[in-house]
């Protein structure tokens, strides 16, 4: 049994003071309460913000969006604006896990949760990604559902969907601590594993993420998410795909394309977005930069497939980020 | 029921059926509606009822009913068995192997039992799990505790006051080894050097269930078998034959995965031992606890009045039965342990095949040939063969068989919804059906050659009349990504009854009736089709009858597997009611101023047949001479000594992405027979039941194993991936009626052939129409459907 205190923070004051030593934030606690009975982590303590009410927000200005981290993924997904400015936001949202966790799942939770691996997140095995061991079971494993990218050193994948949109659409994340205020990029925001394997993301002990800023999309902004998995629901993406698109009427001026489950960490696909800009965008060009996203990858004993299917959900929500294709069945969630 | 009986000889089992006294001749209904009804003469017992009209000339069996206990269930007032506390009860938990191979060199279980709210700590000493037995005992060097065999083989047991003390303390058990090299991949497993999982040849006594697999075969290293079987001459067939096509198939292991883990509440006490049982038989798991701890049978009572799933792994006492019971003992109080969800994972699967199968016909269709070689993996166990669908679907006079369980270090095989036959069907039915792309025949009409079974003929032609076959396009057709495609497979399943069927019916002065049987209902609506057939002798709605089943202190009741229920214990039901029926008449007959022989049961009243008067059922039972007016009797045999087999006709359409390795069902059309249907909302529940876990068997379920250390990857329903609401096609069943003149119902159950056989072979078919590519493996997930379409980058294994 895991034996541990539980705060429940009114303010965001309240909660910097109680995150000392071990304790551990919750917000929805979707993925903290798994990790828990699973025995990945067993926190002595559990601060939970969930009704800090000051975090639970959306702003729309001309700046942007500014997201508290404590909206919760049906809220993003169900709102007009979003829908219609960040469109690959809403989706992203909107289709991950189900109903009834999007409902719980805060915004901050999304971003914060650990990556998958059936190694890591099983107490039968020491890892190298846990600090107990110096092995990747899943090098050499059963390794169907890990990365094909920078995946020499630990090959699990971040599922975070909303990060996938918000990398794409160079979000930035407020964190807060006693010391006072800063931002962090979304591009910086993961740590990837040969940087340093134990830290996953820049949030340092004693910060705490208290807004997500998105800045408002340029004219001629097109954007879309998809998720591909086994299942249409209930399931983690096996690829996932974030596009946005600053287009001149049917020619690509910028684009930025983010792989989620690729890598460790979400990616951009950078040759991809190299290849759009200046293009007309038609299923030539869009399969092309599909295949050019994947030129790199250094699939494992059983993840090939997912080199396919990169290629596919990349043409394809480049397609659907241009209109010109609607959305793909083959997309689950 | 014993699966490998089936697949042998059904006919052997009514060889053991007693020996029927003074009979008469009767004129049953026989044959199906839509190719016309018969009545044949049939001997039957002289105290048999008179036979039933069809279904359309009966009040209520036959007509669609609401779930006797629909409501309870819903609103959560049905207990289950982790619903049942008692006073005093103990919350205890397993502790499992975490090597897959090793012996046992010590238990220390003192920190445990130290624990504070830990009440008593039980260590294994003998496998109730199904783990095979070594033929020669001594081929191992004896030792105090069974050799572990599969990670989570538990090892000890702790009760406590909580789960959650239960759940630590046993953590605290120190566990010694000395590993030994395993093995967990059938493959790996058959290689010449492979790590011998026993030391030598070992065998699973398989359960009431079935499961388990030949018993007289040799063994070499893992390999245990082969089984061979041979009919004709499969040499002299294939010389004969036109056109030869082989294919080779692999299916997963498959685990159970019910929405009730296995579990029980013991409770022992000096006078009798109770146990609260999720299990699909009261009888057997009585038997096994009074076996077990040498108790007489009267001692052990065994409940379970709501039950939330087996397909084939609950039947025994299991390891977590003989625990509780044992800590119950120790501890003085009763105990409550029900498996985790990890636990259920490990302790039963479907085992996987690797099959080849090699099929000879003439130009016209005629199978001159058909032989069969598999392999699969029981983990522990034995019982992976899958030559059901092969000798028993169609004519063919030259058949070989030969069959092997593999042994491999992780949890064993049990009996699961028509064991072998999902395997065995998804090669077979994929292997007819190339055979019909061979000889340029439609699947349909190659069928219409060679299955002899009238009642596939009639679901055929239903097929033929409300799906879109007739628009199917040749294999490929479709330019796309995303092609689609049609395609049917066909299931075989046998009649078995099982003669321990017993009940008794009571009527009560205030006109209440009462049927009382040890029959579990495991959520196929058993308690239903007993008050419909109880309803109709006594023209009462069937909610109006006080249905108690699920106990072993009523008469014994048949187990529930094989699809024996429905058609074991109907006949005693209807044969016992009417007899009370018969009993109650004679008893009201006087003071009613007439004789039994004028009167009738008859929408709630007793009426005289000629219909003069009639008075209420009440006010007449208010006239017996007793409170109350009972009778008991047991399933008498079939009326004809047959071997009977059931089966369906299962339409699939789909698309499949082929860029994305989707397989997306559109539509599923079922067509069914189990004899006469007693509650067809039942039987199309159960069919709809039958249909998605095959869909989920088909496409998803999958069991991964490590091959570095042993363990079970995917033992949670998170990666373990099972069909959800969003993948459900359209899905639509009919039934047909199939009088067989067998039994005074005709019923028979439904849960093996209903869809779960032939599910992933439709599915096949139906994508190598989409796609014109063969998928030869299982499940359709897209990595091994990119893998198909040859798609994938990287160096792929199998």
């Amino acid at each position: 049994m895991n034996r541990f205190t539980f705060v429940d923070c009114a303010t965001v004051d309240e909660a910097l003071s109680q995150m000392k030593g071990d304790a551990v934030v919750k917000a929805g606690g979707i993925d903290l309460l798994d990790l828990m009975k699973d025995g990945i982590v067993s926190p002595p303590k559990l601060v939970s913000i969930l009704n800090v009410r000051s975090l639970h927000s959306i702003g729309l200005t001309d700046r942007g969006l500014e997201l508290g981290p404590l909206t919760t993924l049906s809220e993003i997904a169900e709102h007009p604006e979003i829908q219609q400015r960040y469109a690959g936001l809403s989706d992203a949202a909107g289709h991950a896990a189900t109903p009834q966790v999007r409902n719980m799942a805060t915004l901050g939770g999304n971003l914060m949760q650990r990556p998958r691996c059936w190694y890591f997140r099983s107490t039968d095995f020491d890892c190298r990604k846990k600090g107990s061991s110096d092995e990747c079971h899943a090098l050499q494993g059963e390794n169907q559902y890990h990365a094909i990218v920078n995946n020499k050193s630990c090959a699990m994948v971040h599922p975070s969907s909303t990060a996938v949109p918000l990398l794409a659409m160079d979000a930035e994340v407020e964190l807060t601590s006693k010391a006072g205020k800063r931002t962090v990029a979304m591009r910086d925001f993961y740590v990837a594993p040969e940087v340093d394997l134990q830290r996953e993301t820049a949030v340092k002990p004693g910060e705490l993420i208290t807004a997500i800023r998105v800045p408002s999309p340029a004219a001629g902004t097109r954007s879309a998410y998809q998720k591909y998995g086994e299942k249409e629901s209930f399931d983690w993406p096996i690829a996932d795909a974030g596009v946005v698109l600053e287009m001149d009427g049917r020619t690509c001026r910028k684009a930025a394309i983010v792989l989620g489950v690729a890598a460790p960490t979400p990616i951009h696909a950078t040759d991809a977005e190299a290849a759009l800009r200046g293009k007309v965008i038609d299923e030539r060009t869009a399969r092309e930069a599909g295949k050019l996203a994947v030129a790199n990858a250094t699939p494992l004993s059983q993840n090939g497939y997912k080199v396919q299917l990169f290629q596919t959900a990349v043409y394809r929500t480049i397609l659907l980020a241009a209109g010109q294709m609607g959305r793909d069945p083959s997309a689950v969630g | 029921m014993a699966d490998d009986m089936m697949v042998l000889d059904p006919e052997a089992q009514q060889e053991k059926q007693p020996k029927v006294g003074e009979t008469k001749t009767a004129s049953v209904l026989f044959g199906i509606p839509q190719l016309g009804l018969t009545h044949v003469d049939r001997q039957v017992p002289v105290d048999e009822p008179p036979p039933l009209p069809e279904n359309s000339a009966l009040k209520y069996v036959g007509h669609p009913t609401v779930r006797y206990d629909g409501v309870q269930k819903v609103s959560g007032r049905g207990k289950y068995t982790a619903d049942v506390h008692l006073p005093g009860m103990l919350y205890a938990y397993m502790l499992g192997a975490d090597v897959p191979h090793g012996r046992i060199l010590s238990v220390d279980t003192s920190a445990a039992e130290r624990y504070p709210g830990v009440k008593a700590v039980y260590v294994i000493e003998h496998d109730y799990g199904g783990i095979a037995e070594l033929r020669d005992p001594k081929a191992e060097t004896p030792s105090r505790y069974p050799v572990v065999r599969y990670a989570g083989q538990p090892i000890a047991a702790v009760a406590a006051t909580s789960q959650a003390v239960a759940e630590d303390a046993a953590k605290l058990i120190q566990v010694k080894y000395d590993p030994m090299p395993f093995v967990v991949e059938r493959g790996d497993a058959r290689q010449a050097d492979a790590p011998l999982v026993f030391p030598g040849p070992a065998d699973a006594a398989g359960s009431a269930g079935g499961g388990g697999g030949p018993k007289d075969v040799p063994q070499t290293g893992n390999v245990h078998g082969p089984e061979k079987k041979t009919k004709g001459d499969p040499e002299a067939g294939f010389k004969e034959a036109d056109v030869i096509v082989e294919g080779e198939y692999f299916t997963q292991v498959q685990t159970h995965s019910a929405l009730e883990t296995h579990g029980v509440v013991a409770d022992w006490k000096p006078d009798e031992l109770t146990i609260y049982a999720s299990t699909q038989g009261t009888a057997s798991v009585r038997d096994e606890f009074a076996e077990v701890f040498k108790l007489p049978k009267s001692k052990v009572r065994v409940i379970t009045e709501f039950m939330g799933g087996g397909f084939g792994a609950k039947f025994g006492a299991g390891n977590e039965g003989v625990v509780a019971a044992n800590l119950s003992r120790k501890a003085g109080a009763p105990v409550r342990l029900m498996l985790d969800r990890r636990q259920e994972h490990i302790v039963s699967n479907r085992p996987d095949s690797h099959q080849k199968l090699r099929i000879g016909a003439k130009r016209d269709g005629t199978l001159t040939a058909i032989e069969l070689i598999s392999y699969g993996t029981a983990g522990v166990g034995t019982g992976a063969g899958t030559a059901g669908p092969a000798t028993n679907l169609y004519k063919c006079a030259n058949i070989r068989t030969e069959e092997n369980d593999v042994f491999v270090n992780a949890g064993p095989g049990a009996a699961f919804r028509a064991p072998g036959h999902p395997q065995g069907c998804f090669a077979f039915e994929q292997t007819i059906d190339d055979l019909a792309v061979k000889l340029n025949m439609d699947p349909l009409d190659l069928r219409e050659k060679i299955d002899e079974s009238p009642a596939r003929k009639v679901e055929r032609q239903i097929i033929r009349e409300k799906t879109n076959w007739r628009d199917r396009k040749a294999a490929g057709a479709d330019t796309g990504p995303v092609k689609r495609g049609m395609g049917i497979a066909q299931s075989v399943w046998y009649r078995f009854v099982d003669m321990d069927s017993s009940c008794e019916v009571r009527v009560a002065k205030d006109g209440s009736v009462e049927v009382l049987s040890a029959v579990q209902d495991i959520g196929g609506g058993t308690k239903t089709i007993l008050a419909q057939v109880v309803a109709e002798e006594f023209g009462i709605p069937p909610h109006n009858v006080q249905v108690r089943v699920g106990d072993t202190r009523y008469p014994i009741g048949p187990n529930s597997g094989g699809s024996v229920t429905a058609g074991s214990i109907t006949p005693a039901i209807r044969n016992t009611a009417w007899q009370a029926k018969q009993k109650f008449l004679q008893a009201v007959a006087a003071p009613l101023g007439t004789t039994a022989d004028n009167l009738e049961l008859r929408d709630g009243n007793v009426a005289w047949k000629d219909g003069s008067r009639s008075v209420s059922l009440r006010s007449a039972a208010a006239k017996m001479p007793t409170s109350e007016i009972s009778a008991r009797t047991t399933r008498v045999p079939d009326y004809e000594k047959a071997k009977l087999t059931y089966g369906g006709v299962d339409y699939v359409e789909l698309a499949v992405d082929t860029e994305t390795g989707r397989v997306h069902l559109e539509k599923v059309f079922g067509v069914h027979d189990c004899g006469r249907p007693i509650n067809p909302t039942g039987v199309i529940s159960q069919v709809h039941g039958g249909i998605l876990q095959g869909i989920s068997y088909a496409l998803f379920e999958q069991r991964v194993m490590d091959r570095q250390k042993g363990y079970m990857l995917n033992a949670n329903l998170e990666s373990y991936k099972i069909v959800g609401a969003r993948e459900v096609p359209e899905i639509e069943v009919e039934l047909i009626e199939n009088y067989i003149g067998q039994s005074s119902t005709d019923a028979a159950g439904i849960g093996e052939s209903a869809g779960i056989i032939t599910l992933a072979a439709a599915i096949g078919n139906a994508f190598y129409n989409a796609t014109g590519v063969r998928m030869r493996s299982i499940p359709m997930t897209p990595s091994n459907v990119l893998a198909a379409l040859g798609k994938t980058s990287g160096e792929m294994t199998v």
